[in-house]
């Protein structure tokens, strides 16, 4: 039963992962880009719904939308601010701005929130499922469903579209892309447009779940999301899910039965496990590179 | 024109550094007592809490014309709950004449500061920093608790009390002060006979999911859990706890004071019931305690002064009674800081939080007891 019962908290902790590994891989993806700052997102789109819910006062639903609009907004300024200028640039350059961006977010959060811990609104509310002694909690099981959905509606919208199809061209080829009429700039404004509204969504079951927020919530499951990611093979979608739900399961497990304070270090040792073994990821595409 | 300029910025110059000089200028009717806490950030409500607690305390001493004439000026500094901020603004408190000091709030910035007090030979009393090295030097003295001794006693009086047979504990592995309950906790728990079925930890890097440690506890059939860790941490382990619906007693130390504030409204129903190790009880009918809660709610829009609170009072008074003792009448005089020291050895105060003597050691002898949470507000324990 302890067994079970901690394999199921690892699958809740591994679907908040997924749902925050999801935004990292579709913008790595398609704009080729690690944007560090997509943990710090989720944490503005957290303290959102707290402002919106537990202090003006609005009904979960207000604070939702109102969540998802101010990370769509955040993601697509940051984007046009800090990424754009260096579209041409070393993606080093581009990699180490987006560490500044996230630094940032972090201190602009604090300034206006403060570094405490606050209490977050029960935005959530599900009933949690009872067998026998064992107790599944509702949020785990609304965030699965949905990060299930979001990355199904993704898979299909990056496949099937038109824009979906303009996206995945502007991930192979930049200039062939322009040639043939799309906009690569609207494209990776969308793209971080759909990040970042997903970065909102995974804020709010972030909070709901733990039932506090800080400025720094964002950074360490932004880093554990990104692993995840990595782990799945990054820039593909049910990789991302995968990954997620794996390493949370990997975590929690190692939590549990090896050692409580060495769990990071495990979680980071299946990064560099995978790295050496399948630097692809588990469902990564090898991409030849034609010569 | 531009001489002119010069001359005047010259003046200007000139003033300033006048008007600095007399801000530290000590007629000697007065003594300067400077403090450092956090004010802001997750441990924020400790520092507020004695810096409350210290001002009702100065207030009362100057509206009653000071000791031997002389009055009281407290200047509070924020360290956010760290060391290096925590000298830096030490440091600035001795540019501004501060003649004794408070140290700090927290254990490990208040550790900081004695090497800074022991430079200077000042005296020092830390209302709250509750590790053992907070008096490690001879002019370094506490009003709280030290960590061992919490421990100790949070072992005793669990035991003695009956409150729970067999506990489970979770504690901050990454931190002095809970490690240092911990340890003493466990040792004295041995002696006494309590059975401890399972001990969990956690760092400050992955304090936001507690599921793997609580199931465990929850597996191991404890009728009690002992956190002694701080409030912020405490929240999270609360709201998971009854998600899990882990039926436990929950039994604090001194860092779960400020854990119904974390909780707020939202979620005060997952308070109730929790109990804290303290040597203060709001409700206790102990007249000063009672004349010190009702200036305090009067002063602080209907707040309850916590253990905090009550430290930062007591402190106060503790300096209080050694300049009584000394009978100095002149702050002024070159052997203050000796004769401050001295004194403390030799005083008896009747604190809000007991009847406190100080060893030479630096540490209060006091006795504990216990309040628990009801209705969001603490109540003396009974069995």
């Amino acid at each position: 039963m302890e067994f079970l019962s901690n394999l199921i908290s690892g699958l809740s902790l591994g679907a908040i992962y997924a749902l925050i590994a999801l935004g990292y891989t579709m913008v790595y993806g398609i704009a080729k880009m690690l944007n560090f700052a997509h943990g710090d997102v989720i944490m503005i789109g957290a303290f959102t719904v707290l402002a919106t819910v537990a202090t003006a006062g609005f009904p979960w639903y207000i604070g939702i939308i109102a969540s998802v609009i101010v990370c769509t907004v955040l993601g697509v300024t940051i984007e046009k601010i800090a990424y754009k200028p260096l579209r041409k640039a070393n993606p080093l350059s581009v990699l180490i701005t987006a560490i500044g961006v996230s630094y940032f977010l972090q201190s602009v959060a604090l300034l206006i929130f403060g570094s405490g811990k606050q209490s977050f609104p029960t935005v959530i509310k599900a009933n949690p499922i009872k067998l026998g002694s064992l107790i599944i909690q509702g949020n785990s099981v609304v965030t699965l469903i949905i990060t299930t959905i979001i990355m199904v509606v993704l898979t299909l919208f990056i496949n099937k579209t038109r824009l979906g199809k303009a996206m995945r061209a502007v991930s192979e080829d930049k200039d062939a892309a322009e040639l043939m009429g799309i906009s690569v700039n609207r494209t990776i404004s969308l793209t971080f447009a759909i990040g970042s509204a997903l970065a909102a969504v995974a804020g709010i079951f972030y909070g709901s779940t733990y039932g506090f927020v800080d400025p720094y919530a964002g950074a360490m499951p932004g880093i554990k999301a990104f692993v995840a990611a990595v782990f799945g093979g990054i820039g593909s979608i049910p990789g991302a899910m995968l990954g997620g739900i794996l390493l949370g399961i990997i975590e929690n497990l190692s939590k549990a039965y090896i050692s409580t304070d060495l769990a990071d270090a495990i979680v980071f040792g299946v990064l560099i496990v995978v790295l050496i073994v399948k630097p692809t990821g588990l469902l990564g595409k090898k991409i030849r590179e034609k010569v | 024109m531009k001489k002119i300029l010069c001359l005047a910025i010259a003046l200007l110059m000139m003033v300033m550094a006048l008007a600095s000089c007399t801000g530290a200028k000590n007629d000697g009717k007065k003594l300067v007592i400077g403090a450092t806490g956090p004010l802001t950030g997750d441990n924020a409500s400790y520092g507020i809490s004695v810096k409350k607690g210290a001002e009702i305390a100065v207030k009362e001493i100057n509206a009653a014309g000071g000791i031997n004439g002389i009055t009281f000026e407290l200047m509070f500094e924020d360290d956010v709950c760290d060391p290096t901020n925590a000298v830096n603004a030490y440091n600035t408190l001795m540019d501004k004449g501060m003649q004794v000091s408070l140290g700090a709030v927290t254990s490990g910035a208040c550790v900081a500061l004695t090497e800074e007090a022991r430079k200077d030979g000042i005296l020092m009393i830390t209302p709250s920093g509750s590790q053992k090295e907070c008096t490690q030097y001879d002019n370094c003295f506490r009003i709280c608790f030290t960590d061992p001794d919490q421990g100790t006693y949070a072992a005793d009086f669990i035991s003695d009390n009956n409150v729970g047979k067999k506990v489970a504990i979770i504690y901050d592995k990454s931190n002095d002060y809970s490690n240092g309950i911990y340890t003493n906790f466990v040792t004295e728990a041995g002696k006494k006979n309590l059975e401890i079925v399972t001990s969990q930890s956690y760092t400050n890097q992955s304090n936001t999911d507690f599921s793997v440690q609580l199931q465990a506890v929850k597996e191991s059939g404890a009728d009690l859990l002992f956190l002694p860790i701080y409030y912020a941490d405490a929240g999270l382990i609360l709201t998971q706890a009854a998600q899990k619906e882990l039926n436990v007693i929950f039994f604090g130390v001194d860092g779960m004071d400020g854990i119904i504030k974390q909780m707020g409204e939202d979620k005060a129903a997952l308070t109730e019931g929790v109990m804290l190790l303290t040597p203060f009880a709001a409700d206790s009918s102990d007249p000063k305690v009672v004349s010190f809660v009702k200036v305090f709610k009067e002063t602080y829009n209907n707040e309850t002064p916590d253990q905090f609170a009550a430290d930062g009072y007591d402190a106060i008074y503790a300096i209080a009674e050694a300049l009584k003792y000394t009978g100095i009448t002149d702050t002024t005089v070159a052997d203050l800081n000796e004769k401050m020291v001295g004194a403390m050895t030799n005083i008896t105060l009747e604190g809000v939080t007991g009847k406190m003597t100080w060893s030479a050691d630096g540490e209060a002898s006091k006795s504990a007891t216990a309040v628990v949470i009801n209705n969001s507000k603490y109540v003396a324990y009974s069995k």
